[in-house]
């Protein structure tokens, strides 16, 4: 397949289950609600080594937010529930009660529950109390800026992990404005996020290693310096691959944004750079879900 | 279905307990099975005259204060007091809504735990208080009193919540253990006598005793989810628009984390 001289790989990207979970987060402005969520996301762009993966999805106004001040919503994945309970109470403590004005409220439904503000109240030394409002319960927990509201938990739902794409250019540059292109692009869908670093990844890992230590290491397959030296999956003109992941709360969310991801890309046409887009996957044996690259383009998943 | 209509026949000059007339003991009865009934001795249909067959939604015509303990117990359904109403209106309320177009005598909404009761008129004391040897009383539900409360309104309230409109008297609060009491009017002395924990949210300050403390002006953002919760209910308490409160804890006799929130009220 070449969508507007890009070609598409008759490929597919292997996606794992996770377990999810949505917090909103409020404060006073924007800028302080984004500090927050910016510091309660830091470090999670790869359950591999932090645990979790979790992102800002995006802005909400006063009127969408449950205290009627400006927020975001954050996606927050693990592999299973007990390491996201674990991450979600451990961030929420560091993260959000440390940070001035910062609120944090449920942004998910679910008959799952799990701990948002249920523990963080003993912070309150005694002087918390509990609003229970409209059948949720909400802590107050007295602060040195005033009170710390929190409600008392979220909803935790099933989720995917590990959509991807990748982006093969003549040059670095061209594949990272292509993929800052593709970014762009994917916030506008809900229910995804792109965890690593600007949302594009420039380590694409295989499983294993020559390390009997290491249970990851480099892609060798689509490192450019490579292509002399090992089973390469590149071509001569191509001198740069970044890799997107996403993960999200359905796969018609994934395969929604890596449609609009991949789109973006192509509408910069030939002449950006960008010569072929491909997927990461593990031969299909690992993952559950497949996201094939023709198919998402044209249109027959979705 | 029309709903099931009582229309008292008679003033009457003594107490009626009408806590079989709910729509949980009426479901599945037809009007003749529902008017052999025999409150204090007498069968309903020589008390009222019936209409109607909707059990689920009870109207009392001409009700009075002699009626007590109205929606005893109740778990669904609706029921209308075209009037006043005795002792214990809503007694252990646990679903459904009563609604009182006049005057409630006292323990209204005693030991309710869900569901809503509205009064247009005024109430007696103990309003969402405990019954006699219980050590919580209302724990949850809603209470909308759009006149004045008597003595004691919220003692030993555990969960819920009460919006008056009017004013209330003395002891209000008292031995309180959570949930909230919005008052717009005056308020009696003694407010928050032996208060546990819970919140007073009041517009006028009333004399407050020594072991109730000032912890100064504040600004709480929990105030707007507990503003926008009170929307639904029509009352003058979404007025309110403020979330600057002055903040008094309490009772300190007892160790208490009650607290008076004062706003100004905007209406």
């Amino acid at each position: 397949m070449i969508i507007n001289g890009v070609q598409i790989d008759e490929t597919f990207a292997e996606a794992f289950n996770m377990r999810g979970t949505r917090v909103i987060i409020t404060a006073q402005n924007l800028k302080w609600a984004y500090h927050a969520a910016n510091a309660m996301t830091g470090f999670a762009t790869s359950v591999i080594g932090c645990g979790v993966e979790a992102g800002i999805e995006r802005e909400m106004t006063e009127e969408e937010t449950p205290d009627g001040r400006p927020g975001v919503s954050i996606l927050m994945f693990a592999m299973g529930s007990k390491v996201l309970m674990q991450q979600l109470e451990t961030r929420m403590g560091q993260c959000i009660l440390t940070c001035p004005t910062a609120a944090a409220f449920s942004g998910i439904d679910s008959d799952e529950k799990i701990n948002l503000g249920k523990n963080l109240r003993f912070f309150g030394d005694g002087f918390q109390t509990s609003k229970l409002i409209s059948a949720k319960r909400y802590w107050r927990v007295p602060v040195m800026d005033g009170e710390f509201l929190c409600e008392e938990t979220t909803g935790m739902v099933r989720a995917i992990g590990g959509g991807n794409f990748l982006i093969l250019a003549t040059s670095q540059p061209a594949a990272l404005a292509a993929a800052e292109a593709a970014i762009t692009a994917m916030k506008k869908i809900p229910n995804v996020i792109m965890p690593f670093p600007g949302g594009v990844v420039r380590s694409g890992s295989k499983v294993g290693s020559k390390y009997k230590t290491m249970f990851a290491s480099t892609n060798d397959a689509f490192c450019p310096t490579l292509k002399g030296a090992t089973n390469t999956e590149l071509s001569p003109e191509i001198e740069s691959v970044m890799e997107i992941v996403i993960d999200g709360i359905g796969f018609d969310d994934i395969a929604e944004s890596m449609r609009v991801g991949i789109q973006a890309i192509c509408d910069l046409g030939e002449t950006s750079g960008v010569k072929r887009i491909s997927a990461g996957n593990y031969g299909g044996k690992l993952g559950p879900h497949h996201f094939k690259l023709h198919e998402i383009m044209g249109g027959n998943s979705l | 279905m029309t709903q099931l209509t009582f229309t008292l026949k008679q003033p009457l000059t003594h107490s009626l307990d009408c806590s079989q007339l709910t729509p949980d003991l009426l479901k599945g009865l037809n009007i003749n099975q529902i008017g052999a009934i025999a409150l204090h001795g007498q069968r309903v249909s020589d008390l009222f005259e019936m209409s109607g067959d909707d059990t689920e939604n009870i109207v009392f015509k001409n009700s009075s204060q002699f009626f007590d303990n109205v929606g005893k117990n109740m778990t669904l359904g609706s029921i209308t007091l075209e009037g006043d109403a005795g002792a214990y209106l809503g007694f252990g309320l646990k679903n459904g809504t009563i609604h009182c177009t006049g005057n409630a005598q006292a323990f209204a909404a005693c030991n309710m735990v869900s569901g809503l009761l509205k009064i247009d008129g005024n109430t007696g004391d103990f309003l969402g208080g405990a019954s006699s040897g219980l050590r919580k009383g209302m724990r949850g539900g809603t209470v909308i009193i759009k006149g004045n409360a008597g003595d004691r309104v919220g003692d030993q309230m555990r969960r819920g919540l009460i919006l008056i409109e009017g004013n209330v008297g003395d002891y209000c609060a008292s031995r309180m253990i959570a949930g909230t009491i919005g008052i717009l009017g005056n308020v009696g002395e003694y407010a928050c006598f032996n208060m546990k924990r819970g919140t007073l949210l009041l517009t006028k300050l009333p004399k407050l005793h020594a072991t109730i403390q000032d912890c100064g002006s504040h600004t709480l953002p929990f105030l707007n989810l507990m503003f926008k919760s009170f929307k639904p209910f029509n009352t003058q308490f979404s007025n309110i628009e403020t979330k600057r409160v002055q903040r008094f804890v309490g009772d300190a006799a007892c160790s208490g984390n009650g607290e008076i929130l004062l706003v100004s009220h905007s209406s």
